[in-house]
């Protein structure tokens, strides 16, 4: 039996929303059609945005469903930063940090490159806590050449959630768009779409949905410009039919997910604890890596000075227990995670990384286990070194 | 056995780790990732470190029902096999990288890694067998004379031949190889050989050495110190390379001048006719043994000595001499750089090597001109 904790890389679909969904794929019908068959698949679809706006606290004309978080990301920096510069071509700084995931540094890194962006990335503390002083100073500093201010919700790695009211407070005096990816918050944490936000990135697969499926909230008031040109099915903002399966199915899971961290979120703050008191009771160089900062209850990240992460997740793999280094992958290549570097932290830190990630079903009998290959599993990864 | 096979994602360690499955061992296969920057798809020759190479790899992983894992090499690489191919053409010396990421990273990093991780062995798609003979291992030649790699194994130790397998190596040719893995239904089964250095990728040695090192100015002169040009550094420049020495003045034998030795502290590079190149002496202090260690090296023995992966091995008398390897051939070898490797065979047997550090020619000075 497989012990799974790592449902921050995804996680399992709901039983009755995969049911559903595979009934819902089997209805005919383009939600573009004028005919019946249409206006059924319409009805799913905007009955979906119906669903997620209300749990998001979100206008439903605000809901634009996409592919997913990486397509969000994408939409909203690349979308605000030229509806930005269209209307001024001063206003070409793009503000976040260098801890958020790839989905937002690299859509930046590449308008820096190609489109003439300029970028401040905010300084970090060694929990990962985004400078927030900073970004007032600077704001104060670059009156009217910030197009867009992107900060995550939580982080993908270490689980740190960021002061977004303060963010959007900061911003508003200078009337600049604030995106935030919230792909890895929603479901963890009371995640909506409170006044101020310009655009949100949230992605089914994270709360028990299907892949595939994610949505961009996009303030009713935004200035954004389309990526795509064909047919404009979600607002203008984005083209292509419509995948109302997906669509309802994200929903209802989004709506299982909040539910659930309504009744039980107390619980998994708990089982948290557990685990990392447990993860630094055995092995007492081991670092919680967001330390006292405020985070999401089902994400833990350590560091383990001396061993290389992929190491470790290897001899987990062994013991049927499946978890994470937390950082980007390419091909499966686990590398010095650039979130714990952006931290301060060595080289050799950043590489011995291990991401536990916690679902909506772990037991603490699971923790248990985990805890218990622990010692054996590190003391191997600390034979075998840093070789990388 | 707990096997970790190292796979590169090309055909000769697919089917390596398939045999090894199929003996009964558990498996695990593993790629190494060793450039920091790996390109997307494999373009000509140079295939190893692309991620097309490690998503065939894991393709293969998943026929063959194996896990596998990718693990990160990058940084020992550029340390140990990078930043050592630049320092010692640097010095003046041509090394051979392959052999040093076989020293140092496959049956080294990695081995000890697999060790710590309770693999009893590592298990590669290389040209060569290991024999036990009255109860030592040896290293032999693979009997697929085109493909035997058995030279750039030379590195391996008594101790590195416990804990390795070459489940193909005993094959007589790759089109079985070949032929194998499409029965077995693996993908690579017509992929292209790699060659050339993995780590160069447009296969250009000089430019890329080129834009690593300054340019550092200096002379081009014969073997008696007569200043024949001027250079912009040396490593442009290998032992035996005829192309772009720019000498105007012909040499009075009408014959083209060669490179025979390179001065990195002098900057010089010496040339002379090709007849100068020939060396019958070669000598190194960095030595290993292959297996076990002959019990009186110090007595000089017949052996085999080859200097390139695919040279012909030379007749020579080896000999070991206040802590110095030293072969004499027979016959002279043409173009040998310091920085090279010399493997010493027993017959097919691999016996040691050492890095080549010094050469003398078997022609003297003053018979250049």
């Amino acid at each position: 039996m497989t012990i799974y904790l790592d449902h921050a890389a995804t996680t399992a679909i709901y039983p009755v929303v995969a049911e559903r969904m595979v009934e819902d794929l089997q209805k005919l019908g383009n939600p573009s059609s004028i005919h019946t068959q249409g206006q059924s698949a319409r009805a799913m679809l905007e009955g979906a945005r119906e669903d997620l706006a209300r749990i998001l606290n979100a206008d439903r004309q605000e809901v634009i469903f996409t592919s997913g978080g990486t397509e969000s990301d994408n939409l909203a920096i690349k979308g605000l930063y030229w509806a930005a510069v269209n209307e001024n071509p001063k206003r070409n700084i793009i503000v976040s940090a260098y801890t958020e995931h790839h989905a937002v540094i690299d859509p930046i890194e590449w308008l820096e490159q190609y489109q003439g962006a300029k970028v401040h990335w905010l300084q970090v503390d060694e929990r990962g806590v985004v400078d927030l002083n900073e970004l007032a100073i600077f704001l104060d500093d670059n009156q009217g050449k910030v197009a867009l201010i992107s900060l995550m919700w939580s982080n993908n790695e270490t689980g740190v959630l960021t002061d977004l009211r303060r963010v959007v407070d900061l911003a508003k005096i200078h009337n600049i768009p604030v995106h935030t990816d919230a792909v890895a918050a929603f479901g963890h944490t009371d995640v909506h779409f409170f006044p101020g936000l310009t655009a949100m990135s949230l992605s089914a697969h994270k709360v028990g949905g299907p892949v595939g499926v994610g949505a961009l909230i996009v303030a009713r008031n935004a200035k954004l410009q389309s990526l795509q040109q064909g047919g404009g099915q979600e607002r203008d903002i984005r083209g292509g039919t419509m995948n109302a399966a997906g669509a309802r199915a994200f929903a209802s899971a989004a709506r299982m997910s909040q539910s659930k961290l309504a009744t039980d979120g107390w619980a998994r703050h708990e089982l948290l604890n557990y685990l990392t008191t447990g993860v630094t009771r055995a092995i007492p160089s081991a670092r919680f890596s967001r330390g006292s900062a405020p985070g999401v209850p089902d994400l833990a990240h350590f560091t383990f000075p001396g061993c290389s992460g992929d190491s470790m997740l290897y001899l987990f793999d062994q013991h049927n227990i499946a978890v994470s280094t937390g950082s980007a992958c390419t091909a499966g290549v686990a590398r010095a995670s650039h979130v714990l570097l952006t931290m301060g932290r060595s080289k050799e830190e950043a590489t011995g990384t291990l991401r536990i990630s916690l679902g909506r079903d772990t037991t603490k009998d699971e923790i248990d286990e985990f805890l218990r290959v622990l010692p054996e599993v590190h003391s191997a990864a600390l034979k075998a070194g840093l070789t990388a | 056995m707990k096997v970790l096979a190292a796979m590169s994602g090309g055909v000769d360690s697919a089917v390596a780790a398939a045999r090894a499955v199929e003996a009964g061992h558990e498996v695990v296969g593993v790629h190494l990732a060793l450039s920091r920057n790996a390109g997307t798809l494999r373009t000509g020759s140079r295939g190893c470190c692309t991620i097309e190479d490690s998503m065939d790899a894991q393709r293969v992983s998943n026929l063959l029902g194996i896990k596998y894992y990718v693990w990160d090499f990058s940084e020992r690489f550029k340390q140990e096999v990078v930043d050592d191919f630049v320092q010692e053409y640097e010095a003046g010396r041509t090394p051979n990288p392959c052999m040093r990421c076989n020293e140092r990273i496959k049956f080294a990093a990695l081995l000890e890694k697999a060790l710590a991780l309770g693999f009893d062995a590592v298990c590669t798609g290389h040209y060569a067998t290991i024999q036990e003979i009255d109860g030592n291992l040896e290293l032999h030649r693979s009997p697929a004379t085109a493909k035997d790699q058995s030279y750039v194994l030379g590195v391996l130790t008594k101790e590195e031949l416990k804990h390795v397998l070459f489940p193909i190596g005993a094959e007589s040719d790759k089109a079985t190889i070949r032929a194998e893995a499409e029965a077995r239904g693996l993908a690579v089964a017509q992929k292209p050989d790699s060659y050339d250095i993995c780590f160069i990728p447009d296969g250009d040695t000089q430019g890329w050495l080129g834009e690593k090192l300054e340019e550092k100015p200096g002379k081009i002169v014969d073997r008696n110190g007569n200043v024949l040009s001027e250079h912009s550094g040396t490593h442009n420049f290998t032992v035996g390379q005829r192309k772009g020495l720019s000498i105007e003045r012909p040499a009075k034998d009408g014959k083209p001048r060669y490179v025979l030795e390179i001065k990195p502290v002098t900057r010089e590079v010496v040339v002379g006719p090709q007849k100068a190149l020939a060396v019958k002496e070669l000598a190194g202090t960095k030595f290993t043994w292959c297996g076990e260690a002959p019990e009186h090296p110090e007595i000089p023995f017949e052996a085999e000595v080859q200097v390139r992966a695919h040279a012909e091995p030379q007749k020579c008398i080896a000999q070991l001499v206040n802590n110095e390897l030293k072969t004499t051939t027979h016959e002279p070898i043409l173009g040998v750089a310091p920085g090279q490797t010399a493997v010493i065979y027993l017959g097919t047997r691999v016996l040691g090597q050492f890095t080549i550090e010094r050469t003398v020619s078997a022609v003297a000075p003053e018979e250049d001109e």
